[in-house]
């Protein structure tokens, strides 16, 4: 019999990447807050932990071939169709969306769900050691 | 680890907050500077704020699709500009500096817009210090997983 780590760990592992790939986006937003034109991003949750299960990226399967070193990359660049852009409630007159108190409050509940997640798996951990302790 | 790159953007926004705090006292100091001729007048200086294109250049040049992530970017200072309002013409013919019409120029700082602008600033520094806070918690944590 052989433990399976991907089996015994579940949804936490991917969730705490996309919990932490979220901070990134929202700590972006709040740099940006006062950067005219700039749009407000944040990232649909349930899409992007979908790819991180299915473990690819929209971006590679959809990519354009490159024969030549001098080509440049084409389709999805990178991110995937996850990210997406926010409604703003109050965009001001240079363009910019970012709503510092929004951002703030989403970016601490993504803490709150980072450490909730990583209770989690810190859990699944603890019970695999008991396991191989035989305690 | 890609937490590390919250360090980056918050650091980046922190960086440009100060060199704007930075114009907003030199406006401030400077808001009595007289002068004689316009050429040689304070004006009040503003920075332009823009979002880092940085991932652009490495994906061209042959960067991992993956991991090289156009969304984070950060905020950088584009450059320095001096305002056009209008200057502060004042008619004070025993002022040293006074022109053959009696007339001094006096910086176009608007004094109440740059403590707002002080403010804004301030608060700005303050969120990007509580995001590089709340990444280090973060990472802190990922620290004792399995402990």
């Amino acid at each position: 019999m052989t433990i399976s780590f991907s089996n015994a760990l579940g949804i936490h592992e991917q969730a705490l990447e996309v919990r932490v790939r979220r901070a990134e986006v929202l700590a972006n937003n709040l740099a940006n807050a006062d950067t005219p034109g700039f749009k407000a991003r944040d990232v649909d949750f349930k899409a992007i932990l979908g790819e991180q299960m299915s473990g690819k990226d929209l971006g590679s399967t959809l990519k354009m071939d490159t024969t030549n070193g001098k080509h440049l990359p084409f389709g999805f660049d990178g991110g995937s169709e996850a990210l997406l852009y926010r409604k703003p409630s109050q965009p001001s007159v240079d363009g910019n969306t970012v709503d510092t108190q929004q951002e703030t409050a989403e970016f601490m509940k993504n803490t709150m769900q980072y450490q909730s997640s990583f209770q989690f798996l810190n859990g699944k951990f603890k019970s695999l050691v008991h396991a191989i302790r035989g305690e | 680890m890609s937490l590390s790159q919250i360090f980056d953007i918050a650091g980046s926004g922190m960086a440009a907050q100060s060199i704007r705090l930075n114009t907003t006292a030199s406006n401030i100091a400077n808001a009595d500077s007289a002068s004689s001729s316009e050429g040689d007048v304070y004006r009040a200086r503003k920075p332009v704020f823009a979002a880092v294109q940085q991932d652009a250049m490495r994906m061209a040049l042959g960067g991992d699709i993956m991991n090289d992530r156009p969304e984070n970017q950060g905020v950088a200072v584009q450059g320095i500009v001096e305002s056009d309002a209008p200057l502060d013409m004042r008619y004070e013919p025993d002022h040293a500096m006074a022109d053959e019409q009696g007339y001094v120029m006096y910086p176009n700082v608007n004094v109440v817009e740059e403590m707002a602008d002080m403010m804004s600033a301030s608060r700005g520094f303050q969120t990007n210090v509580d995001i590089m806070d709340a990444a280090k918690t973060m990472m802190q944590r990922l620290l004792t997983l399995g402990q």
